[in-house]
């Protein structure tokens, strides 16, 4: 566990934080998700974002992707304004069956993250094959890269699609659910690679999840959403007994045994963190 | 008697006298014929990503209401068949987003379009040979300035096709990290609709409402059977779609009927030829698959 964020040597560390939270508010049909948050993000930092279903965490996602105006605050991704398709920003959703008949295979997954934004059609080059090529080697997926992506296992497409997301070689990834429908195994195998990405090229995280457990030696932070309020700090200080009964205003019990965490008591949601209660 | 009736029967299917002197009189419908069918193909490769098969069917119900309209009321038939796709193309394209409220939609607009193109029928004092042409095609009796026009507009769709094809891919089968990439979905949908209702007016000319999907469905289903490849795929889809266009062509103009049966069993053919070329596909791929699918252990948990 990595309590404070990875010292990032080089030019970057004098860029500032790459994601700036700064007193932000989103209110959805009449209904406050958050306000008042603030949020920083430095390069090489695992920001993990839990809460229950409904308390804002995919919404906070699409407010970072620009494509959700926050009614209050600001939200700077280096600096600078967020705005929609910024290039910055890999993206990882959650795990969704893909049709047999989808025309297409591994490697155009990864490919679409590279160039699929771009006008015309594509133009096969040997530059963009090796991109592609080393980019889906580093998410060890060269055995069924030229399979169609109708066929891979859940895993199998998560491994592409960080492949995908890293494409653009983003300074902030963004992760929604990723690992969930994934077992056990291959959800370690996934978020083995996401951290590989952030310790390889300094990239930072924010992972929305409902289960911290598959990632929480890896979590700098944990950003915690509840009924319009939140709280952030490390795991070992956010996730007690006596910062989420404040939080939620009820008494709730935070369980560690050995190296897993899982959170009872939650009100309406009993179920949303962890699979044990 | 039966012996006539046979003979008959055969000649009127496949008759190949004056085939030469014919096939100059046709050459037009063999250029439009060809070119309905390369783009037709390609656009039906989106059709299938986007789940589009029931819209393009819509669609081509109102543009014969429009060109039924137009022959009622002596305007250009091309011109009515435009204005009613298009129309049916933008309501859809608005008001149908999500795919649950498209198919209500397209099954509301459906029977209403065919109604209004039956009652605009019904009114028409001309030629009962017109009538039917816009349900079932007529390729072999539209004159060469509007042929002109079906190839401009097909060529237009197909430039269009290959501008926005990228994002358009990535839409279609991507459509949430595409959203986070900035791919402009909105604006891709309501131009793909367009795309779509141009070419469906195109495909109503030539081989008649209620065949359009042999066209722009049929190709690219088939194509999608034999390969995953997103080159591939469209390239297959528009050899498809040219052999089912212009072997309809070449087969009909020496025959009595309509150019559809021949387009429409040229196209089922093929496609029931890649049905059986994908099943072999899939036991190679399932075999492929295997020695990835042992080192990765188990496969998704519930």
């Amino acid at each position: 566990m990595t309590p404070s964020p990875v010292a990032v040597t080089g030019p970057m560390s004098d860029a500032g934080p790459i994601l700036d939270i700064r007193r932000a508010g989103l209110s959805l049909g009449g209904r406050t998700l958050w306000s008042d948050l603030d949020l920083t993000v430095q390069p090489g930092e695992f920001v993990a974002v839990l809460g229950a279903n409904g308390s804002g965490k995919t919404s906070l996602l699409r407010a970072i992707l620009g494509q959700l105006p926050v009614d209050f605050g600001e939200i700077l991704l280096q600096g600078k304004p967020v705005h929609r398709g910024d290039r910055a920003i890999g993206y990882i959703p959650q795990q969704r069956i893909m049709p047999a008949g989808t025309a297409l295979r591994g490697r155009d997954l990864v490919s679409l993250g590279l160039d699929g934004h771009r006008w015309g059609v594509p133009w096969p080059s040997r530059r963009s094959k090796e991109t592609v090529d080393a980019l889906i080697e580093s998410v060890g997926a060269t055995a069924y890269a030229d399979l169609p992506v109708g066929v891979l296992s859940g895993g199998e497409q998560q491994r592409l699609r960080v492949g995908q997301a890293l494409a653009s070689d983003p300074a902030l990834l963004l992760c929604d659910e990723p690992l969930s429908s994934l077992d056990l195994h291959h959800q370690r195998g996934v978020a083995e690679l996401i951290d590989k990405g952030l310790h390889e090229r300094g990239t930072a995280v924010v992972f929305v999840t409902h289960d911290i457990n598959p990632v929480l030696d890896m979590v700098d932070t944990v950003l915690y959403l509840a009924a319009g309020r939140f709280t952030s700090g490390p795991p070992e200080e956010v996730l007690r007994s006596e910062v989420l009964s404040d939080l939620y205003g009820t008494r709730v019990e935070v369980i560690h045994t050995g190296n897993r965490v899982f959170v009872a008591g939650v009100p309406e949601f009993p179920h949303h963190l962890g699979e044990a209660s | 008697m039966t012996d006539v009736f046979a003979a008959d029967f055969w000649s009127s299917i496949f008759n190949f006298s004056d085939y030469g002197r014919l096939l100059v009189l046709v050459q037009n419908s063999i250029i439009a014929g060809a070119i309905l069918g390369i783009v037709g193909g390609l656009i039906g490769v989106f059709v299938m990503q986007r789940d589009m098969a029931f819209a393009v069917h819509g669609i081509s119900e109102l543009s014969f209401a429009g060109a039924a309209a137009a022959l009622l009321f002596g305007a250009n038939v091309v011109a009515g068949s435009l204005v009613g796709s298009l129309l049916a193309a933008t309501i859809i394209g608005v008001l149908g987003a999500r795919a649950r409220d498209r198919n209500s939609i397209i099954g509301v607009l459906m029977p209403f379009g065919l109604g209004l193109g039956i009652l605009f029928l019904a009114l028409y004092p001309g030629r009962s040979g017109n009538r039917f042409g816009l349900l079932t095609g007529q390729i072999l009796s539209v004159d060469i300035p509007q042929l002109g026009v079906l190839i401009a507009i097909s060529i237009v769709v197909l430039i269009t096709l290959l501008v926005i094809w990228r994002p358009l891919v990535f839409d279609s089968v991507d459509p949430d990290v595409a959203m986070a990439r900035g791919v402009p979905a909105r604006t891709l949908s309501i131009v793909f609709m367009i795309l779509l209702g141009l070419m469906v007016a195109v495909s109503v000319q030539i081989i008649g409402a209620l065949l359009v999907l042999a066209l722009l469905v049929t190709p690219a289903a088939a194509a999608l059977r034999v390969s995953s490849s997103p080159i591939v795929v469209p390239l297959l889809a528009m050899l498809f779609g040219f052999a089912s266009a212009v072997g309809g062509v070449l087969l009909a103009i020496g025959g009595s009927l309509p150019i559809s049966p021949y387009v429409t069993t040229i196209s089922f053919l093929i496609y029931l030829g890649c049905r059986i070329v994908g099943r072999i596909r899939g036991h190679r791929l399932r075999r492929q698959l295997e020695p990835s699918a042992r080192s990765a252990a188990a496969g998704v948990s519930a």
